[in-house]
C-alpha cells in the first residue's frame, strides 16, 4: 500500500494513536522491554543459564551503588553467584514467552470455540457456554498449581525443570480459554445478524470461510484486548508457580525463581535478589494492564470519547 | 408453597450433582495413587528381594485387580481413611485436619478485613462517584490487581519485618490448644504474627470486592424503593446502610462463595510467603517430597471444600431469593 492511500483513508493505528496517547506510552514501554528481552544475548554481561559462566563466590554481591559492590555487576549477584542484571534480563524473556505462547494457545482454543458457538448457536452454543462455565468455576491458578505438583510428584524435581517452559505453556494455555471463548461468542452473534454477514452466504461463501474470512477480522478488536489482559494474567500464572517452585527451576530462573530464590537471602541483609526482580515484575504487569485498558478505551465504540 | 417445594426439589437435585462431582475428584485420587504411589517402596524402601516384595504385595492386597481396589479405596474414604503420609507415618486426613485450623484463622482474619474495608469504601464510590477519594480507591485498587499476592506479601515484611521491625515476619507465634482446634486468635503473639499474612491475603480480594460493593449499590440506588425512601424524609445513611445495602448483600455473599478455588490458591501462596503452618504449606511440602497418599488426600479435601461452599451458595441463593434461579434450575 502507498503512502498516499494511507493518508487518505484514515488509517485505525494512526487514529488510534492520535486520540489515544495512553496506548502509545504503554505500548512504547513495552516495546522497549521486548526489545531488551530479544536481545538479551547482546546486552547481558553473561549467560546466566550457563552454569560455567559465574563462581558461586561472588554471591550475594549488592548493586553497584551500595558498598561492598564489585563494578563488574551492576544489579548484584544472586544467591549462586549469577549476575542478577543478566538473570532479569533472560528471566523477563522466559516470562514474556510464557505470556504470549499460553495466550496463544488460549485464543487457539477459544476463539474457534467461540465462533462456532456463536456462529451456529442451539445445541453447539449451550455445550460450549456450560464447558466455559464449569472451566472458570474451577480457579486456574488451583488447577495450574495440581497439574503440576502432580507432574513434580510424577517426574521429580529435575524431569519438571527440563519441561518446565513448555509444562507451564500447556497448563496456563488450557485453563483459561473461555475467556476467549465467551467474547468471541458475543462478538460473533453480533455480527452474524448484519448484512454483510447475510450477503456473503448467499454468494455462496461456506460456513468455515464466512466465520474465519468474513466474520473473524470483524471481530478481531475485543479479541485483541482480551488477549492483552490474559497476557497479564499469564505472567502472573507462571510468577507465582515458580514463586512456589513448581515452574522455572533454578538453573533457569524466571522473575518468580529468582524472588523465590532471593527471599531465603532477604533476612541475611541481600534484600536486592528479591525486591529488584519484583519491582520489575510489577513493572512489566502495570505496563501490559495499562496496554489492555489503553486499547478498550480506544477500540470499544461505547467508550470512545465524544 | 409451589416455589418451596421447587426449591426443595432444586436443592436436592443439587446434593446429587455435588455427590456424583465429589465421586469423579475420589476417582481422580485413586487413578493418580495407583499410577504414582508405590506404597511398598513407601513401606519397605528399595533393597528388598522381590519374593518379599511379592508376598507382602499379595498380603496387603495390592495384587487385587483394580475395581477391587477401587471399592477398597472408596470404602475406607467413607471411613475417612485416605492412607498413611509417607513424611509423617500418620494417616493423611489427621494431619491435615491439624493444619486445617491456620488456614481457617488465616482466611477469617482476611475476609474481616475485606469486610471491613470494602463495605465503606464500596459505597463510598457508589454515592459518590466522582469524588476524588472514589477515583483513588478505584485507583489503588487497579493496582493492586497488578501486583502478585506473593509480591505484596514479600514487600509488607520488607516494611513492617525487616525494616521497622514492628511485626513478626514468619509463622503463627503462640497458640492454645482447644480441644482438637489449636487457635492463635486467643494469644497476642498469635494475633501479630497473624495481622501481616491476612493484610496480604485481603490484599487480592480487596479489589474485586470493594468494585462487587460498589456496583451491586449502584444497581440499588437506582430502584423506585430508594426514591420512595428517601421522600418519605429517611436519611441518607440510613437509605444506603439498612435498604440499599441489605439487597446488594445476597449477590456479594453468592460471588464470594464462588472464588473459593481462588482463595485456596492464594490462600497457599500466602501461606508460603509467611511459612504459615497451614493446609497449603503442607501441601508443598508433600509435594516436594512425592508424599503421593498426602497430596491425593488434600486434593479429595479441597475439592470437598470447593464442592460444599457451591452447593451450599446455590441452594442459600435460592431459598432467600426466589426471583433468582428459577429457570436456572434444570
Amino acid at each position: 500500500m502507498s503512502t498516499g492511500a494511507l493518508r487518505k483513508s484514515t488509517s485505525p493505528l494512526r487514529s488510534l494513536a492520535a486520540s489515544h496517547p495512553g496506548v502509545i506510552i504503554a505500548a512504547s514501554v513495552l516495546g522497549a522491554i521486548a526489545l531488551a528481552v530479544a536481545f538479551a544475548p547482546l546486552i547481558a554481561p553473561q549467560d546466566p543459564f550457563d552454569l560455567k559462566s559465574f563462581d558461586v563466590l561472588d554471591a550475594g554481591m549488592p548493586p553497584s551503588w551500595l558498598e561492598g559492590s564489585d563494578k563488574r555487576f551492576l544489579l548484584g549477584t544472586d544467591a549462586q553467584g549469577r549476575d542478577l542484571w543478566s538473570a532479569i534480563l533472560y528471566g523477563t524473556r522466559i516470562s514474556l514467552m510464557v505470556g504470549i505462547f499460553a495466550v496463544a494457545i488460549q485464543a487457539a482454543i477459544g476463539v474457534p470455540l467461540g465462533l462456532l458457538a456463536g456462529y451456529a448457536g442451539g445445541r453447539v452454543d449451550a455445550v460450549v457456554t456450560r464447558a466455559a462455565d464449569v472451566q472458570l468455576s474451577l480457579s486456574t491458578l488451583m488447577m495450574a498449581i495440581i497439574a503440576l505438583a502432580l507432574f513434580r510428584a510424577a517426574l521429580g524435581g529435575e524431569s519438571l525443570g527440563r519441561f518446565a517452559v513448555p509444562l507451564l505453556v500447556v497448563v496456563i494455555g488450557i485453563a483459561e480459554w473461555p475467556h476467549f471463548a465467551r467474547t468471541a461468542r458475543a462478538a460473533t452473534q453480533v455480527e452474524a445478524a448484519k448484512d454483510y454477514v447475510r450477503a456473503a452466504r448467499a454468494l455462496g461463501a461456506g460456513t468455515f470461510g464466512l466465520m474465519w474470512r468474513h466474520i473473524l477480522p470483524n471481530i478481531a478488536s475485543p479479541l485483541i484486548v482480551i488477549a492483552a489482559m490474559q497476557m497479564a494474567g499469564a505472567i502472573i500464572a507462571e510468577a507465582a508457580l515458580s514463586f512456589l517452585g513448581l515452574g522455572m527451576p533454578v538453573t533457569k530462573p524466571s522473575l518468580g525463581t529468582l524472588i523465590r530464590s532471593g527471599y531465603d537471602l532477604m533476612f541475611a541483609g541481600a534484600w536486592w535478589i528479591t525486591v529488584i526482580p519484583g519491582l520489575v515484575l510489577i513493572g512489566l504487569l502495570v505496563s501490559v494492564n495499562a496496554l489492555g485498558d489503553a486499547l478498550r478505551d480506544a477500540l470499544d465504540p461505547r467508550r470512545r470519547a465524544g | 408453597m409451589r416455589a418451596f417445594v421447587a426449591g426443595l426439589g432444586f436443592a436436592a437435585r443439587r446434593l446429587i450433582q455435588a455427590a456424583l462431582v465429589m465421586f469423579a475428584i475420589l476417582l481422580i485420587a485413586f487413578a493418580v495413587r495407583s499410577a504414582l504411589g508405590d506404597p511398598l517402596r513407601e513401606i519397605m524402601g528399595e533393597a528388598v528381594p522381590e519374593a518379599e516384595r511379592a508376598e507382602l504385595r499379595h498380603k496387603l492386597g495390592l495384587d487385587a485387580p483394580w475395581p477391587v481396589q477401587l471399592a477398597r479405596y472408596l470404602g475406607g474414604a467413607v471411613q475417612g481413611d485416605f492412607g498413611t503420609s509417607t513424611i509423617y507415618k500418620r494417616p493423611t486426613l489427621e494431619i491435615i485436619l491439624a493444619k486445617f485450623p491456620a488456614s481457617f484463622e488465616l482466611v477469617l482474619g482476611a475476609s474481616l478485613i475485606v469486610f471491613v474495608l470494602s463495605l465503606p469504601a464500596g459505597i463510598y464510590c457508589a454515592v459518590r462517584p466522582r469524588a476524588l477519594g472514589a477515583r483513588l480507591i478505584l485507583g489503588v485498587s487497579v493496582l493492586g490487581i497488578s501486583i502478585p499476592v506473593f509480591l505484596t506479601g514479600i514487600f509488607l515484611i520488607t516494611i513492617f519485618a525487616v525494616w521497622l521491625g514492628w511485626l513478626p515476619a514468619f509463622g503463627r507465634g503462640e497458640t492454645i490448644r482447644l480441644g482438637p482446634w489449636e487457635t492463635g486468635l486467643l494469644t497476642g503473639d498469635g494475633l501479630r504474627h497473624l495481622i501481616l499474612p491476612a493484610l496480604t491475603l485481603s490484599s487480592i480480594m480487596l479489589p474485586l470486592f470493594i468494585r462487587l460493593v460498589r456496583s451491586a449499590m449502584l444497581d440499588e440506588l437506582g430502584h423506585d424503593y430508594v426514591r420512595t425512601a428517601e421522600a418519605k424524609g429517611a436519611s441518607p445513611l440510613r437509605v444506603w446502610l439498612s435498604h440499599t445495602l441489605r439487597n446488594a448483600l445476597l449477590p456479594l455473599a453468592a460471588i464470594g462463595g464462588l472464588q473459593m478455588g481462588t482463595l485456596i490458591a492464594y490462600t497457599l501462596l500466602t501461606e508460603t510467603v509467611f511459612q504459615w503452618p497451614g493446609m497449603g504449606f503442607l501441601f508443598l511440602e508433600a509435594v516436594t517430597r512425592a508424599d503421593i497418599p498426602l497430596i491425593t488426600t488434600y486434593l479429595v479435601f479441597v475439592g470437598l471444600l470447593f464442592v460444599v461452599t457451591n452447593t451450599l451458595v446455590d441452594t442459600v441463593s435460592l431459598l432467600l431469593d426466589p426471583r433468582i434461579g428459577l429457570e436456572g434450575m434444570r
